[in-house]
């Protein structure tokens, strides 16, 4: 390559980090910025005198606290949950043959197909039937179990060689213990990629807790987060970004830190 | 084979098929059969109204424009999304430090929460004081309305849809792209193969499986967009930015037309059926399988 297409190049991998980077320097920016300063155009980027105080602004507009512990316990009860109900589903279904196999799968194939943003409504009336608006069951149960789970992972029990198998039980194991003490660590790296992409979408979800909550009860950060509109007034960007970045700083960090585990999880696993 | 052996597998299936049960399979039914009343969700009583809710919904042009607009959001973040990932994978597929820095930092968007990325951009094409406004600016163009004006909105929440979505889709690419086994590049660039040839006729193929699932994803992706809507322009200005999910999450919750808004999740569900199986008969033939 010639030195100007060179050039040109790197000139267009930096063009493309700013576009991605810039939004979040944008709004480390702002955030600490008073209000007549984001009011400045065309912007500027340093602010003059950093205001540390909108975070704690921006944590005062509701409990946050309370919010960061509903996450907390929302998020790893469904985790918990979906690694009970998909470990010993996905096992059958790549392991036994029995009457009716295909058409369980099935089932799992069309929740896969369905997006929960398309069957809220009659969810949400269900629920209030069983009285389970407004409660953190609510938020976890309908999460209990996920077909995408259930399709990964059997896929990898589906390659574990049979020799093993067979093996195990010419030694008289119990079929149990086969399966938690041999197949399921083979498959950890398979768990490990769901865990986390099940974990950060639930931590991030926005839409259920929105519409399955009327009050603070079971509230999450994404809707506290987006409560600072409410209460601070519209246009006051500063304390919201300091907000945003309650909410975005904690996922970056771990992301910076481990992003090629984190890339590998979320795409080459989904593709195979 | 004992009794026990015969009912394990589905002792082991079942506490998964209960979950889907309850809070996918039978909603979905519950959902249909909804959308054949009148209802409120308070009075006791539900009134069986036929089809009625379905041609109220039709010869809605409110609904009408939310068909159309949930349509061209579809087609352009799909379209854009796709495409450009493809270039920017073709561009991005080295194993080198900075290039691993890169693809690290257009895939960030997609780990962070929707509220943020909605609250970010809201910001940022802010009318008055927005950072897009000064961008457009140092090329020589004038202020531009963004979410405020219904000739920008939907393009607006484009952007922010493919900005979020392109770095997985390159990196899912680029996984496409070095499964294909290096001896066939090789025997392209002995047979002096033009990289446009090369492209069309040999990575295009190769990589079909990829687009069709990147296609796929994106499309039910976009069909269920809620976040950037609630967050960035509660479906307006005039009804501009209003899709399928809002427009059902509006009419349930703020109306309380419980049989109305069944009836549009019972369309949408129709249209993300016939999309999947079209998409399966016209796809999975021209497909190239290894």
């Amino acid at each position: 390559m010639t030195l100007i297409l060179r050039l040109v190049n790197a000139a267009g991998l930096l063009l493309l980090v700013l576009i991605f980077a810039m939004p979040f320097v944008w709004m480390l920016s702002t955030s600490l910025k008073t209000l007549p300063e984001t009011m400045i155009f065309p912007p500027e980027w340093i602010p003059r005198h950093p205001v540390w105080k909108n975070y704690i602004d921006a944590w005062n507009t509701g409990p946050f606290l309370h919010y960061i512990m509903n996450s907390v316990i929302i998020s790893v009860s469904i985790l918990v949950l979906q690694m009970l109900t998909i470990i010993p589903a996905s096992y059958a279904f790549a392991r036994y043959k029995f009457a009716g196999s295909g058409f369980l799968f099935g089932v799992v194939m069309v929740t896969l197909m369905i997006p929960e943003q398309l069957i809220f409504l009659p969810v949400y009336l269900e629920l209030s039937t069983f009285k389970l608006l407004n409660t953190h069951l609510g938020l976890i149960l309908p999460f209990a179990s996920s077909a995408f789970g259930i399709f990964l992972l059997r896929q990898a029990f589906r390659q574990i060689s049979d020799e093993l198998l067979e093996a195990a039980r010419l030694d008289q194991a119990k079929e149990w213990k086969i399966i938690v003490r041999i197949m399921v660590p083979m498959v950890k790296p398979v768990l490990v990629t769901f865990a986390l992409f099940s974990f950060i979408a639930h931590w991030n979800d926005y839409f259920w807790p929105l519409v399955m909550t009327t009050n603070d009860v079971a509230r999450t950060l994404p809707i506290g987060i987006a409560k600072i509109r409410e209460v601070e007034g519209v246009g006051t960007w500063n304390i919201l970004m300091a907000g945003n970045l309650i909410l975005v700083a904690p996922i970056l960090a771990v992301f910076s830190l481990s992003q090629r585990h984190i890339i590998k999880a979320f795409v080459y696993n989904g593709v195979k | 084979m004992t009794l026990w052996h015969k009912l394990r597998p589905y002792s082991m299936v079942a506490p998964a098929i209960i979950v889907f049960s309850v809070f996918f399979i039978y909603p979905i039914f519950y959902m249909i059969y909804l959308s054949f009343f009148d209802w409120n969700f308070v009075s006791p009583t539900k009134s069986f109204v036929g089809i009625q809710n379905f041609v109220d919904l039709l010869t809605e042009p409110e609904f009408r424009q939310v068909l159309s607009n949930t349509t061209l959001y579809t087609i352009l973040t799909v379209t854009l999304t796709t495409g450009l990932s493809l270039l920017l994978a073709l561009w991005l597929n080295r194993g080198n430090f900075f290039y691993g820095i890169v693809q690290g930092a257009i895939f960030s968007p997609h780990i962070i929460s929707l509220v943020s990325i909605s609250l970010l951009w809201s910001w940022i094409m802010d009318p008055e004081y927005g950072l897009l406004n000064w961008v457009i600016g140092l090329f020589g163009f004038g202020k531009l309305q963004w979410l405020a004006h219904p000739s920008t909105s939907l393009i607006s929440l484009v952007i922010v849809a493919v900005w979020k979505g392109i770095g997985y889709n390159t990196l899912v690419f680029i996984a496409g792209l070095q499964s294909i086994p290096a001896d066939i590049y090789e025997a392209a660039s002995l047979d002096r193969s033009r990289p446009w040839t090369t492209f069309t006729k040999l990575i295009l193929p190769m990589l079909s499986p990829t687009i069709f699932f990147l296609v796929i994803i994106n499309m039910i992706g976009s069909f269920q967009v809620f976040e950037t809507i609630a967050i960035m322009t509660q479906g307006g200005p005039v009804n501009s930015t209003n899709t399928l999910v809002y427009y059902i999450y509006q009419y349930g919750f703020r109306f309380f037309k419980i049989g109305y808004a069944s009836a549009a999740g019972v369309i949408l569900l129709v249209i993300v059926g016939i999309l999947t199986i079209i998409y399966f008969k016209l796809l999975s033939n021209r497909v190239h399988y290894r």
